[in-house]
């Protein structure tokens, strides 16, 4: 068993250009801290979101998955939204019969103007990934170099 | 195998605070393709981008990895910088390492960490990156102006001045907007219509400004430069290059009881109308729901009586299609509706009223010609109330008012109590307030002015609680400075009502696709440096369909969103987002699951002839993408069964190589 309290979980995260990734920079702008263990991805929107990407984050190795978009009705696409979030709840429902528990992946809406939501989310999902520890229910060690 | 040169930022020490740039420079030496790493204080700096531009030459990169700030800031720069050497600019990516990791990380060996990763994950990207070269589209040097007014009007007016055409949408039978039933303008007091009338006269006779009254947008298709627009033309029921204006109509019409609503129904006109005399165009207009000719077929009076023959019953809705290369948004305000506020008796009594009632109550052409009477009994009141903040400010009572401020009432309140002192110094006049805020030239002095000339009893404190009896009304309000209650008995209590968007203005924004806050204001481009641009290119906003504002503010954005305009009506072309969708028709099945899902309608099928590999041919049905119209969101390329359809410059193996090298630790 891995120490618990040395663990530190690797977080990728989906953002969408147009307001995640700004609300993400923003909370950098106002020098709010999460923890270093958030990857961000840059996607023109969240519907951009393959589920492959999200599976392929937890193959190799990925403790959590979460994928940020614009607030229903604000995206700038319109719709992309609607999918993404149609879509991860179907995706993520799978990955809970697979093992992956539910606190291990997050759909959150951030607009450009909530760099502190932004940070508080990193920091709420961070600590509740670091909770439930290592993912070893998808990791495929052939995968691990 | 591309041959990538990596430069790693310090931006002064706001990177190389918490990230041993050295360090990231030297451990990205190692990745595959980078033939190249270098760090430097400014890479955005010109000393900065002449290294990156030498570099690019000296090893011949083909592509390049910048270590910097958000690509939000500076993606823009270092596409031009490669441009500038030789490189396509699309070879360029950035590896957000300030906002999105020195900025937030206070320890110097866990930043440094996560930006080697990030730069790794955009140098995996980068060996996948493919040049591309943006499309061209043209501009259709047309722009639509939708809202006639001062905001629409001044931007019209502009855009036609620099020789562009304008359409302007106004779905009043007069363009004119709320400015028109105003009576004077703070803080200088001339006379509403002594300024505008002229202006609307000018856009009347501009040859380059077209005028589609009575008429408003149904339809928005294409995108900037070349925008497809259907206008409903409404029928208005008389000929509007025939009627002269003359007015006869309008008084021999034996319909005499609908309201008026240019005077807020405070009197009321007949069913063929002039909505004011210096109305543009200068054109009646038949009210189908009052005509008693166009409901039973029995009266035609106004045929009969119009000498000039403009009369048409038997007129329909006209549908116009026209191509714009931009629009601009002017849709304005309205007063909130007072129904949820019962502890003012607005409903109750018609001594309660609006803050635009009272204008048209004191305007000369409106319904008392500018005596200020009492609605219920016509006498002259002797103690008003002004009360402000009806409606705004309201945190706590959301369901019925606005949280916003609506900005104007502060300075209109101080207008309205100035001018009835002015008018009549007999009146008692109170004004109830939160705070009274009078930000803006010459503002502070003229509420000074109405406080210490004219002596209006300014009271901080709000009122509780208007109950009429008799003809009088019982205010009951606090006074929070003396710390007591009040009980004024006024014969006119005035309501200063929250302003709100004007509510054609969300579906616009779902034609438009352009965005709006919770409070249905538009949202622009960017708060501060982009104010009057809507983040929907090629759509521009003009006045209070953004947020409350004055007029001078709002001619001053008017003409600034004019100028955006002009400046995209000059662009022979506008170069498009090389960053859109493409199918591969080999690997296409024809299912249409992409063209479901694309909001913008870019994705059409055709059938094609395929060769196969036993020399037959078949035709397939395959979709492709119009590069012109795709916005790049890629919902298309998750829908995609068969993985045929990809995103340029976000391809999904671009995304994965991105994944797999922040998952390889």
């Amino acid at each position: 068993m891995q120490d618990v309290t040395n663990f530190k979980p690797l977080i990728v995260a989906f953002c969408c250009n147009w307001c995640s990734y700004a609300g993400a920079d923003l909370a950098g702008s106002n020098r709010l801290a999460y923890p270093a263990d958030v990857k961000i991805i840059r996607v023109p929107c969240s519907c951009r979101v393959n589920p492959m990407f999200i599976l392929r984050a937890f193959q190799r190795g990925a403790d959590g998955v979460i994928i940020c978009g614009c607030h229903p009705g604000d995206c700038h696409y319109t719709s992309g939204n609607y999918y993404a979030r149609r879509r991860m709840s179907l995706l993520f429902s799978m990955l809970d019969y697979l093992g992956i528990e539910r606190d291990r992946t997050r759909v959150e809406w951030v607009s450009a103007a909530e760099g502190a939501k932004f940070a508080a989310t990193m920091n709420d999902f961070v600590e509740k990934v670091t909770a439930l520890g290592p993912n070893k229910r998808l990791e495929d060690l052939r995968c691990k170099k | 195998m591309q041959r990538i040169g990596v430069f790693v930022c310090h931006c002064g020490t706001n990177i190389a605070g918490t990230v041993d740039v050295v360090a990231v420079a030297e451990a990205l030496k190692n990745e595959p393709g980078v033939v190249h790493s270098a760090e430097y204080q400014y890479m955005c700096s010109q000393a900065g981008q002449d290294l990156i531009k030498a570099a690019i030459k000296e090893h011949n990169l083909s592509g390049i990895v910048v270590c910097s700030c958000s690509p939000r800031m500076h993606e823009a720069t270092f596409r031009k910088t490669a441009a500038a050497a030789g490189l396509n600019p699309y070879m360029v990516e950035i590896a957000n390492i300030r906002e999105q990791c020195s900025w937030i990380h206070k320890d110097m060996a866990s930043g440094t960490e996560k930006a080697i990763i990030l730069g790794k994950a955009a140098i995996a990207k980068v060996n996948l990156n493919t040049p591309l070269t943006p499309g061209e589209s043209p501009v259709t040097k047309r722009a639509l102006v939708i809202g006639g007014g001062i905001a629409g009007i001044q931007t019209a007016l502009d855009i036609a001045d620099a020789g562009f055409p304008v359409d302007i949408v106004e779905t009043k039978p007069t363009i004119g907007g709320k400015m028109a039933q105003l009576d004077k303008t703070f803080p200088t007091l001339d006379c509403a219509a002594c300024i505008l009338t002229p202006k609307m006269v000018d856009v009347a006779q501009n040859e380059k400004i077209r005028i589609f009254s009575y008429s408003e947008v149904v339809d928005v298709r294409g995108f900037v430069g070349n925008f497809d627009v259907t206008i409903k033309k409404r029928a208005r029921y008389v000929k509007e290059d025939i009627c002269t204006g003359c007015g006869l109509c309008t008084e021999k019409c034996p319909q005499k009881k609908v309201p008026n609503e240019f005077n807020l129904g405070m009197d009321n006109r007949r069913a063929i109308y002039i909505p004011f005399a210096q109305a543009v165009p200068k054109v009646a207009t038949i009210d189908a729901d009052y005509c008693t000719m166009l409901k039973t077929g029995k009266c035609g009076v106004c045929a009969k009586v119009c000498t000039a023959g403009a009369i048409d019953y038997e007129a329909k809705d006209e549908f116009i299609e026209e191509k714009y290369g931009a629009v601009v948004v002017a849709t304005g305000f309205n007063p909130i509706s007072m129904d949820k506020f019962d502890e003012f008796a607005y409903n109750q009594s018609k001594d309660v009223i609006t803050s635009l009632e009272f204008e048209r109550l004191t305007n000369a052409a409106g319904p008392t010609a500018g005596k200020l009477l009492r609605p219920s009994d016509g006498e002259h009141p002797h103690t008003i109330v002004f009360v402000q903040c009806v409606g705004s400010r309201c945190e706590a009572c959301a369901e019925k008012g606005k949280e916003y401020c609506s900005k104007i009432c502060c300075m209109y309140t101080a207008k309205h109590a100035m001018l009835t002192r002015d008018k009549y110094p007999d009146t008692d006049v109170y004004v109830f307030y939160i705070d009274v805020r009078t930000p803006g030239k010459a503002f502070d002095e003229f509420y000074r002015r109405a406080v210490e000339e004219y002596g209006v009893h300014y009271i901080k404190g709000m009122v509780g609680k208007v109950s009429p009896e008799g003809n009088k009304l019982k205010v009951q309000a606090s006074d929070l400075i003396a710390g007591k209650q009040l009980h004024i008995d006024a014969d006119l209590v005035v309501l200063a009502a929250a302003i709100e968007p004007d509510k054609s203005a969300r579906g616009l924004a779902t034609m438009l696709t352009a965005s709006m806050d919770t409070n249905d204001f538009f949202t622009e481009a960017h708060p501060k440096l982009r104010p009057v641009e809507s983040p929907t290119a090629g759509v521009f906003l003009s006045g209070t369909c953004q947020g409350p504002k004055d007029i001078p503010e709002t001619v001053s954005q008017a003409g600034a969103a004019a100028s955006k305009v002009i400046g995209l009506l000059c662009k022979d072309k506008l170069t498009g987002n090389p960053c859109v969708a493409q199918s591969d028709e080999m690997m296409c099945n024809g299912c249409s699951s992409c063209e479901r899902v694309c909001p913008y309608g870019a994705i059409t099928y055709s059938d094609k002839e395929f060769r196969m590999p036993d020399r037959t041919t078949k035709i397939r049905r395959v979709a492709s993408v119009n590069p012109a119209v795709c916005q790049g969101c890629g919902a298309c390329t998750v829908a995609c069964p068969s993985g045929a359809m990809d995103l340029n410059g976000f391809k999904n193996n671009q995304i994965m190589a991105e994944v797999d090298a922040i998952c390889k630790m």
